[in-house]
C-alpha cells in the first residue's frame, strides 16, 4: 500500500482526494479522471466539483451529509481502477492561440531561455511547438496553469516581481506556462502575448477553458496579432480549436 | 412604469450582493456575495419576501431616493440613517415615501450593512447571479446616478424591527480541524487558540488579517506545499506567520497551509468585526460543529417569529394626524405572523 490517494475533509464543505505531493502528470490525469466519473455518477450529495494540480473536490455539505459516508463511497470509487493510468476525459477542446514571441510586447523571453540555458530562437523553437495541458485554473477565473513542458523548462520565478503583465500575457516557469486573465503582477517571466481571453462574464460562455483541454501557441509576428486584434470580437484572439475525441 | 431607487450619492464601497454565484469553482471563480448572508435573510424577514439581493455598504452608506413609495429594511452593521432628516431605526423596515430622501451613514457597530428593498432588487442578472464578484473583474460598485430596478412589491406592512444578535463586535469564533492542520505542531495550534487577535484594518471580501503581538504560527514544511482548493472560512498561514481568514471572494486556489477553518455559521461573525475588534478561535470536534451549524439553521428560520412592531413615540411624530390610528389594531389573540404566509 502506498500513502496515495489522500482523502481528506475540507473544513465542513466538501472532501479533498489528493494523488500526490507534489505536481505530477500522472497525478494530475488522475484528479481530472476522478472529477469526471464523480460528475457522471451525479451523486445527489455533491454539489459542486473541481479539481487542483493533483487533487479532486467535492463540495458537500458536511453538516447535513456524514463525512464517513462520502468517504467509503469514495473509497470504494478509489480502489475501483487504477486513476493514475486512467484515460483523460473526452470532450476535451485543443486550442491553438497565436503568440508573439519576445519583441517588447512580451519583453522577458531572452532572459527566461538565458535561464534555461537555450538561445532565443530555440526557446521560440520550443515553446511554439508544446502541446500543454490545463492542469487547473486558478488565481483569477479562468486562469490556466498548462504544464507540463520538458525539464528545460523547470526554471524558478524571478526574485523579484514585475509590476505588471497585461491580460492574454503567455509566462513561465517550474516547467508550466500561464496565461493571463487580467493584467497582474507575477512573478513568472512574460515571454508570450495573445489577444486570448480566458474569462468573458458577457457571453454564454464566460470560460473558454476547462481543466483537462489542451493548447497549443503558435508562434505569428507583431503585425499579425495587431491585425487580429483590431477585427476580433470574440475574444478568441485569431484561435482555432477542435475537440478531442 | 416599474418602480426604481436612486443612488444619489454612493458611498465608498456600495455594491449588489445576493448569494452569490455557486458551479464556477473548477473555472477559478469563487461564490462571492453578501459578506454576511444571515443579513440578507434578515432583511427577507423584516420585508417578508424571499431572500435575495439587497446592497451592501461597507463602513458606510449614501443617499437614495425613488419616484414611488417603496418599503425599505436595513440590516447588518448598523449606521446612523434618516429619512428627510428624521432618524430611523436599524435593523427595521421602514416607508421610504416618494421623492423623500434616504441618507445612510458611518457604520457605528459593525462593518458591513445591508439596504433591502420591497420587491428585491430587480438589476440583471450575470452567470446566474447579481452579485458584483469585484476582484474576479464581474460587475461593478454602485456610484451616484445609478438607477436600480425594482421588482413588484406584494407586502404593504412596515415598521418591523428585529432584535440584534453580538455578531458585530468580534468575540471567540469556532473553528474545526482543516486538511492541513497536522502540519502544525499541537504547540502552535494551542498557542493560536490562546491567543487574542485583532482584525487587521485592511480587511476586504477577499480575506481577513489576523494580528497579534507574538510570534507567527509557522507549520513544519511551510513553502513546499502545493496549491490546493480553498473553502470559504479557511485560516491560512502567510508568510509572515499571520494568520488570513479566507472570505467569500477569495482565490479558488492557494498554496499557504491552512491552520483551521471557520465554520460557515461564525463566519459573519469575523465579516462583521470592526477593525481592531478582539477576536479568538475555538477549536470544536465534527460532531459540535454540526450542531452548531444545526442551531444556526434553524435560527434562520425562526427569524420571522421574532419580529416585533416598533413602538414610536406619538411626541415625535411631525405628523400624528396623518396617521389612521385606529385601522392597524389586531386582536390580542390573532398570531400576527399567519397572515400572508
Amino acid at each position: 500500500m502506498t500513502d496515495w490517494p489522500q482523502i481528506r475533509r475540507v473544513g465542513l464543505s466538501g472532501i479533498l482526494v489528493t494523488f500526490a505531493e507534489a505536481m505530477t502528470e500522472p497525478a494530475n490525469r488522475a484528479a481530472l479522471a476522478l472529477r469526471a466519473a464523480i460528475e457522471d455518477a451525479d451523486w445527489p450529495e455533491v454539489t459542486e466539483t473541481s479539481t487542483s494540480l493533483v487533487s479532486t473536490f467535492l463540495q458537500v455539505n458536511l453538516a447535513v451529509t456524514p463525512a464517513e459516508e462520502m468517504t467509503e463511497r469514495l473509497s470504494d470509487l478509489l480502489t475501483s481502477r487504477d486513476w493514475y493510468k486512467a484515460d483523460l476525459p473526452p470532450g476535451r477542446t485543443l486550442w491553438h492561440i497565436p503568440t508573439v514571441y519576445g519583441t517588447d510586447l512580451a519583453p522577458q523571453l531572452e532572459e527566461a531561455a538565458e535561464v534555461a540555458g537555450v538561445d532565443p530562437d530555440e526557446a521560440i523553437r520550443q515553446i511554439s511547438g508544446a502541446r500543454v495541458r490545463v492542469l487547473t485554473i486558478g488565481f483569477a477565473p479562468g486562469q490556466p496553469y498548462l504544464g507540463e513542458l520538458s525539464e528545460t523548462w523547470n526554471i524558478p520565478r524571478q526574485q523579484a516581481l514585475s509590476k505588471s503583465v497585461p491580460a492574454g500575457a503567455l509566462i513561465i516557469a517550474i516547467r508550466q506556462l500561464v496565461l493571463f486573465t487580467n493584467a497582474s503582477p507575477t512573478g513568472w517571466r512574460h515571454i508570450g502575448q495573445t489577444a486570448f481571453r480566458t474569462f468573458r462574464p458577457e457571453s454564454e460562455e464566460a470560460f473558454a477553458l476547462s481543466p483537462g483541454d489542451e493548447l497549443c501557441f503558435p508562434a505569428i509576428e507583431p503585425a499579425e496579432l495587431e491585425k487580429i486584434r483590431s477585427k476580433d470580437q470574440s475574444g478568441d484572439g485569431g484561435a482555432s480549436s477542435e475537440v478531442l475525441a | 412604469m416599474s418602480a426604481t431607487l436612486t443612488v444619489v450619492q454612493a458611498g465608498p464601497a456600495l455594491s449588489i450582493q445576493d448569494f452569490g454565484r455557486t458551479g464556477y469553482r473548477a473555472q477559478g471563480l469563487t461564490r462571492g456575495g453578501a459578506a454576511d448572508p444571515i443579513a440578507l435573510h434578515e432583511g427577507a424577514a423584516l420585508l417578508r419576501q424571499p431572500a435575495g439581493a439587497a446592497i451592501e455598504m461597507i463602513g458606510a452608506g449614501g443617499t437614495f431616493t425613488s419616484d414611488t413609495d417603496l418599503r425599505i429594511a436595513m440590516t447588518g452593521a448598523a449606521m446612523t440613517a434618516n429619512i428627510d432628516g428624521a432618524a430611523i431605526v436599524w435593523n427595521a423596515s421602514h416607508l421610504l415615501p416618494a421623492g423623500a430622501k434616504l441618507t445612510i451613514g458611518g457604520a457605528t457597530g459593525g462593518t458591513y450593512g445591508y439596504l433591502h428593498i420591497g420587491g428585491g432588487l430587480a438589476t440583471p442578472e450575470l452567470m446566474g447571479s447579481r452579485s458584483s464578484h469585484l476582484s474576479a473583474g464581474l460587475g461593478a460598485a454602485l456610484k451616484s446616478g445609478d438607477t436600480l430596478a425594482i421588482g413588484p412589491d406584494k407586502g404593504s406592512e412596515t415598521g418591523m424591527a428585529l432584535p440584534r444578535d453580538n455578531r458585530f463586535d468580534g468575540g471567540t469564533v469556532h473553528v474545526v480541524e482543516s486538511m492541513q492542520t497536522v502540519h502544525f505542531s499541537a504547540d502552535t495550534r494551542a498557542r493560536f487558540t490562546r491567543t487574542t487577535f485583532r482584525r487587521d484594518p485592511r480587511a476586504n471580501r477577499q480575506g481577513v488579517r489576523m494580528d497579534s503581538d507574538g510570534e507567527g504560527f509557522f507549520s513544519d514544511g511551510q513553502l513546499s506545499i502545493v496549491s490546493e482548493v480553498i473553502v470559504q472560512g479557511d485560516v491560512q498561514i502567510t508568510g509572515d506567520g499571520a494568520p488570513f481568514v479566507l472570505m467569500c471572494e477569495s482565490q479558488t486556489t492557494g498554496g499557504y497551509p491552512r491552520i483551521a477553518t471557520v465554520l460557515p455559521a461564525d463566519l459573519p461573525r469575523i465579516a462583521q468585526a470592526p477593525a481592531g475588534a478582539a477576536i479568538r478561535f475555538a477549536f470544536v470536534s465534527l460532531e459540535k460543529a454540526i450542531a452548531i451549524e444545526k442551531r444556526a439553521a434553524a435560527e434562520l428560520t425562526a427569524l420571522p417569529g421574532k419580529r416585533y412592531p416598533l413602538v414610536r413615540n406619538p411626541a415625535e411624530m411631525r405628523d400624528l394626524l396623518s396617521y389612521q390610528l385606529i385601522g392597524g389594531a389586531v386582536s390580542a389573540n390573532a398570531n400576527p405572523f399567519e397572515e400572508g404566509t
